[in-house]
């Protein structure tokens, strides 16, 4: 993946630009109108779902609150099942660490499990600086891989393709990766599949080092967990010699029965599938069986930040589903480029400002503002992530982090805002005036709402003068008998 | 039962004929409203836009103006939600104690008007006549932070003379979203281009909603479309009679 998310615009212009292609547009609402539809057949069959989402937001929230006994004890259950545990406080640390161990093996190659935290910390660009080829083995991941583009969604990041064009990728640029696609390749949907399965084998079947992240860490077992649907997670989780994992610390539940639930929710909420295909589990080293070196890297990058936010830490609940960009309905327009991270949509827009801090970064800025607050997101979150009022307390914060110096012509708006809706006499007095502010809005206003948006009449009287003049409409001649004039 | 009114500042400013539908429909069910006229605005212009300190008067005065009432109906769901679920973040920021306790004792008793027909008065009928082809947009905030469920559709489904029509793609957000619709006006705009689409493949004259911000988004867009449907609030088809539409025929 040669591209980077580093230096994106603000959101406001990056969506500009997205909603101006009408491809995406047409793929992106095809796409996540079928998935919705399956997540909530799905969903509608449990009986107990809002009870499942209770636990399953307990489960993370236990673990969570315990953070750091939980991680060492993770660490202790890890090192005696015989894996090699690493602490990573940044991406920097962390795609050190992942370099190193390839090094160690001369390894110029290593096979990827798809992984939302090694596109966080960049670890296939960090591998490249190092000569080292980071292979995508996830059907989705590779068509990003190949077309030296950036993912859009968690789930399934080429959402933004349709297979015309995903044919169009693996016809010229599989074969300058290796073994190129058959002649008579289609767009059909198992032939597309077939040739990647062929592209992806003899990497399989010659690379010495795997990578993954992990879907969950048991505390108790020391045991990592991977969720998949295309069996190219379990190739590289028990084909090369050596394996290296990278987990953000908030993978990390207490227990192997809270496994359990997080597995009813996952695939639900994600793929719209009652179980998904693959569900890989290992705990260190199975001598004579699968990798014989299993490391282990536990990292921050913002975690802890994020823990220390009393309202946003409900974040690091996020089990990756993605349930929430399928219903995003400003998801669905813009689709992910436009959030200027790995993790886009409802999830981003919130993940992103607890990871990085707000107040130095416009487009980090412009995220929690990136929703109409409809409130979808949190409707369908497994783990009940009142995503909302993370927005509207990080606006906050934004606010908070610019508030001195010369306000900014917004920031003077609300506070003259403020003084009005303080007293009513005064909002009273201005309301004399709001036939006269329609006409000039009309021709003056802000052309973000007059470019597309007719400006509604404004009445004679305000709701407030109608009641002081006619006693509650009492004294109103009685037009209708019942006391009101219209 | 002592019943405020809580126009809202968007209905007091621009769509006075709501509030009238409200008096004039509560009237009807028996029911004096006062209008307490220190009200101003719920404050949720600036919350949502992350202003809390700014927010701090416009709660005190609204908490000053609606206590002790039994209870504070508003034709409003997006107004009713901030009173409920974020004025006490707001009192909290303030550090005022008393606010805190005030904006306890205030928010509960605030309702969206189908909540306080169905809910408190127990009525779905409300002896309306309506005779038109409409269809229901349920906004976000009244669907899913108050969860009004289905009161809205069950006491337009028991008017007289409606035609009813289902609204494809019902519950997705029109794109509205305050503040949203300005600093992010080209998405708005997309989402309430699709919502517009949608109203119009329904043959609706009208689309009806409980609240007057969706509705002056998706009526701008309608209008600036001249696609000859016009927004209605849901106050004003249940304050409707025979005796009002003769008149709406008569004077048009």
């Amino acid at each position: 993946m040669s591209g980077t998310f580093v230096g994106m615009p603000a959101f406001p212009e990056a969506a500009r630009e997205a909603l101006a292609d009408s491809q995406l547009r047409h793929n992106l609402a095809h796409a996540t109108g079928t998935i919705r539809a399956k997540r909530a057949k799905v969903v509608a069959e449990v009986e107990d779902w809002e009870e499942l989402r209770l636990v399953g937001a307990a489960v993370k929230e236990r673990a969570l609150l315990d953070l750091e006994t939980q991680l060492v004890r993770l660490e202790e259950t890890l090192t005696a099942n015989g894996a090699t545990v690493h602490w990573a406080r940044d991406a920097t640390e962390a795609n050190a660490i992942v370099a190193s161990i390839a090094k160690a093996h001369e390894a110029q190659e290593v096979v990827k499990v798809k992984s939302m935290v090694t596109q966080e910390i960049g670890l296939n660009e960090a591998l490249a600086e190092e000569g080292i080829a980071a292979w995508e083995t996830d059907l989705a991941e590779l068509i990003v891989q190949l077309g030296d583009d950036l993912p859009s969604h968690i789930l399934v990041p080429a959402i933004h393709r349709n297979r015309a064009e995903i044919r169009e990728i693996f016809r010229s640029k599989m074969g300058a990766a290796g073994r190129p696609a058959p002649a008579d390749l289609t767009d059909e949907p198992a032939v597309l599949a077939a040739a990647a399965r062929e592209h992806l084998r003899e990497k399989f079947l010659r690379a010495k080092v795997g990578v993954s992240g992990a879907n969950f860490a048991i505390a108790e077992t020391g045991t990592l967990v991977v969720v998949e649907s295309e069996g190219n997670g379990r190739m590289c989780l028990t084909l090369p010699e050596v394996l290296v994992s990278v987990v953000g610390i908030e993978k990390v539940v207490s227990r192997w029965e809270d496994l359990g639930p997080m597995l009813r929710l996952l695939p639900r909420s994600s793929t719209g599938e009652r179980m998904n295909p693959y569900t890989s589990t290992w705990s260190g080293v199975t001598p004579g069986d699968g990798p014989q070196e299993v490391h282990v890297v536990l990292l921050d990058n913002g975690r802890t930040r994020a823990l220390a936010d009393e309202v946003g830490r409900q974040a690091l609940r996020c089990i990756r589903c993605s349930a929430c960009l399928n219903v995003c309905p400003v998801y669905e327009r813009t689709g992910g480029h436009a959030y200027g991270s790995v993790y886009p949509g409802p999830i981003g827009a919130i993940l992103n400002p607890l990871l990085k801090g707000v107040g130095h970064d416009d487009q980090i800025d412009s995220l929690p503002y990136a929703s109409s607050l409809c409130g979808a997101c949190f409707e369908v979150c497994p783990v009940r992530i009142d995503i909302p009022s993370v927005l509207v307390d990080q606006r906050a914060q934004v606010v908070d982090a610019h508030r001195g110096g010369v306000p900014k012509p917004e920031a003077a708006a609300m506070k003259g805002a403020a003084y009005v809706l303080g007293r009513s006499r005064r909002l009273s007095a201005l309301e004399r005036f709001t036939g006269l502010g329609m006409r000039f809005a009309r021709r003056f206003g802000p052309a973000a709402w007059i470019g597309a948006r007719d400006l509604p009449d404004a009445p004679a009287e305000s709701f407030r003068a109608w009641w002081l003049r006619t006693n509650g409409g009492r004294n109103d001649g009685g037009r209708k008998g019942d006391g009101t004039d219209d | 039962m002592r019943v405020a009114l809580m126009i809202t500042c968007i209905n007091d400013a621009l769509y006075p004929s709501t509030g009238k539908a409200v008096v004039r429909l509560l009237r009807r069910l028996g029911v004096e409203v006062d209008f307490p006229q220190a009200q101003t605005c719920c404050g949720q212009p600036m919350v949502n836009t992350g202003y809390l300190d700014e927010a701090v008067p416009v709660v005190r005065t609204f908490v000053d103006a609606f206590a002790g009432y039994d209870a504070v109906v508003t034709p409003s769901g997006s107004c009713a939600g901030s009173a409920r679920h974020q004025h006490s973040i707001v009192a909290r920021r303030s550090g005022d104690e008393a606010l805190e306790r005030a904006v306890a004792e205030v928010a509960p008793t605030v309702y969206e008007l189908s909540e306080f027909l169905v809910d408190v008065l127990g009525v779905t009928d409300v002896g309306a006549y309506y005779p038109h082809r409409v269809t229901y947009h349920p906004t976000c905030h009244s669907l899913r932070m108050l969860g009004v469920g289905d009161r809205p559709r069950r006491l337009l489904e028991a008017v007289r003379g409606i035609r009813l029509v289902d609204l494809p793609g019902a519950d997705q957000c029109c794109g509205f979203g305050g503040t949203f619709a300005v600093k992010n006006a080209d998405t708005s705009i997309a989402m309430g281009a699709d919502k517009a689409r949608h109203i119009r493949e329904t043959g609706a004259e009208i689309v009806v909603a409980g609240d007057n911000s969706c509705l002056t988004h998706i009526g701008g867009l309608l209008s600036r479309q001249r696609s000859g449907i016009r927004t209605v609030h849901l106050a004003e088809i249940l304050a409707s009679t025979e005796q009002s539409a003769v008149e709406e025929v008569l004077t048009r």
